[in-house]
């Protein structure tokens, strides 16, 4: 009996959070095209999201070049089909693999980041002195970090998708001595539109997903230095979830268009 | 500070009528009652977990009432649009415990922050360089003007946010234990640079305080906020000389 009714608390709490998450998402559609808009802390914030992201994604995303390449290149070998390497390997990082590495990476970087900045905001009362001095903070903190991951995203996935491309190239090009220009042809002639547009939208809404997440767990974090950690965290572990959650939709609306 | 006899005759600029806040079951506010007169400065101390802070954060519409009403220069701010508050809380200054200065910004763009936001209050082409340079000198730190927080001492902090709270030329000003965190001679230049303000720019001071000296060298009047109401108010002489128990608590030492 005491499992079931903790269960249900849980559950209620759950849904109290769901319904918390919504509506802040909904208020921030409704500040973001209101004026005045905050056009240079948008660029700040996109300055910091972008260039001190690429990095770690930059690195990441080679990696994850190499060692599809490195792990794959032998099965295909078994197969006589090494020379599908390029169109396999391309296919898999523009449609899947590219955009949601990047956006973990980014979630575990950037939504902690903004949960523990803007928890500790609250918790130091910087936010309640914004809002006493008559300025909107929700308007300056949140939508301008939201709309920073959310612009930023895609742009990194891109440029993910090209160093892991990348770093598939090498390993080809040192085990089977295959051109720069012969790899390349090869993955332009298998990628189409249809591979690129889906995984772009999938990156905006992988992107609005780490923001809002980060902003709601950071805008309403519980008081003291505990409360800036959870907020961080729980950005982190919350944003990661819905990544997948996104994941799984965008993929099965995709396949219901390709059907069509 | 103005004469206490003349303190009945000055215009209210901040009256608080029966104010409920409740957390739960926790009942912090139950009926709490003030004024606060034109160019006065009023100190209110209370215990810890009093609802002191409560109190004023309901005032700036920071936290919302249960019931009662708050008007501030004749605005009631329970009744108002989100719009309209932001314009008044250009009159009303605060000045946070923690000083609340905003960590990512210089002593210049913490400064800056406010005026953007509140440009129809000053003219057109105010010089905002000369706005800032102003307000930090008024509190002896016009050299720090590019400096981070970070590179602040607990009082320097203070003072910043001081001039921040300044810089709008506020008619009000809230002080949250403005002296809290702070060793006695920094906290004794913390309540004269209070009197200086209040001297130079006629505002109306609430002042939350534990501090008995604070309250004793600022004050024109003082409430205290006992069992979630305003127990007494009276002038620090008047309390101070009180037989009752609760009240000489405040004073014994």
């Amino acid at each position: 009996m005491a499992s079931i009714s903790k269960i249900s608390s849980h559950f209620n709490t759950f849904l109290i959070e769901l319904g918390d998450l919504s509506y802040f998402t909904g208020r921030f559609f409704k500040e973001a095209f209101k004026r005045p808009f905050e056009i240079k802390e948008l660029l700040r914030q996109c300055y910091n999201m972008g260039n001190r992201s690429f990095l770690l994604v930059g690195i990441t995303c080679f990696i994850i070049g190499l060692v599809l390449d490195l792990q794959t290149r032998p099965t295909l070998m078994e197969f006589g089909a090494v020379s599908w390497m390029p169109s396999m390997v391309s296919i898999s990082i523009v449609r899947e693999i590219g955009p949601i590495i990047t956006a973990l990476v980014c979630a575990g970087r950037i939504g902690s980041g903004i949960g523990a900045e803007l928890g500790s905001m609250r918790v130091t009362e910087q936010i309640d002195a914004m809002e006493v001095s008559g300025t909107n903070p929700f308007k300056y903190l949140v939508v301008t970090r939201v709309l920073a991951v959310t612009l930023m995203l895609p742009l990194l996935v891109i440029i993910g998708d090209a160093i892991a491309l990348f770093g598939s190239f090498l390993v080809e090009n040192l085990k089977g001595n295959v051109s720069f220009t012969l790899y390349f042809n090869q993955v332009f002639d298998s990628i189409e539109f249809g591979d690129i547009i889906p995984a772009t939208i999938k990156s905006f809404f992988f992107g609005l997903a780490i923001g809002i997440v980060g902003c709601y767990k950071g805008y309403y974090c519980a008081k003291g230095t505990e409360g800036v950690g959870k907020a961080a965290n729980s950005a982190v572990v919350v944003s990661s979830l819905l990544l997948f959650i996104i994941d799984f939709i965008a993929v099965f609306v995709t396949d219901i268009f390709y059907d069509l | 500070m103005i004469d206490n006899q003349n303190i009945s005759h000055s215009e209210i600029v901040l009256q608080i009528k029966d104010l409920h806040k409740s957390f739960g079951d926790n009942h912090v506010l139950k009926g709490f009652n003030m004024s606060l007169y034109q160019g006065e400065n009023l100190v209110i101390m209370g215990k810890s977990g009093s609802g002191k802070s409560v109190m004023i954060k309901c005032l700036v519409g920071l936290m919302e009432a249960d019931s009662g009403s708050i008007t501030v220069m004749k605005n009631d701010i329970t009744k108002l649009t989100q719009e309209a508050l932001d314009i008044l809380r250009a009159d009303i200054g605060f000045l946070f415990q923690g000083s609340a200065l905003y960590d990512s910004m210089t002593v210049r763009e913490n400064l800056e922050f406010p005026l953007r936001h509140h440009s129809k209050k000053f003219a057109k082409n105010a010089d905002t360089e000369a706005l800032v340079l102003e307000a930090l000198t008024n509190v002896g730190l016009a050299h720090a003007i590019d400096l981070m927080p970070s590179e602040l001492s607990g009082g320097m902090k203070r003072r910043v946010a001081l001039a921040r709270t300044l810089i709008l030329q506020p008619k009000i000003i809230l002080y949250d234990e403005p002296t809290s965190g702070l060793d006695p001679i920094t906290a004794k230049e913390i309540i004269i640079l209070m009197q200086d303000i209040q001297k130079k720019y006629n505002t109306s001071s609430l002042i939350i305080t534990h501090d008995v000296d604070c309250a004793r060298v600022i004050s024109d009047r003082m409430l205290l906020l006992i069992d979630g109401i305003d127990y007494a108010v009276g002038s620090f002489a008047t309390l101070s000389a009180s037989k009752d128990p609760k009240i000489r608590a405040f004073f014994k030492n």
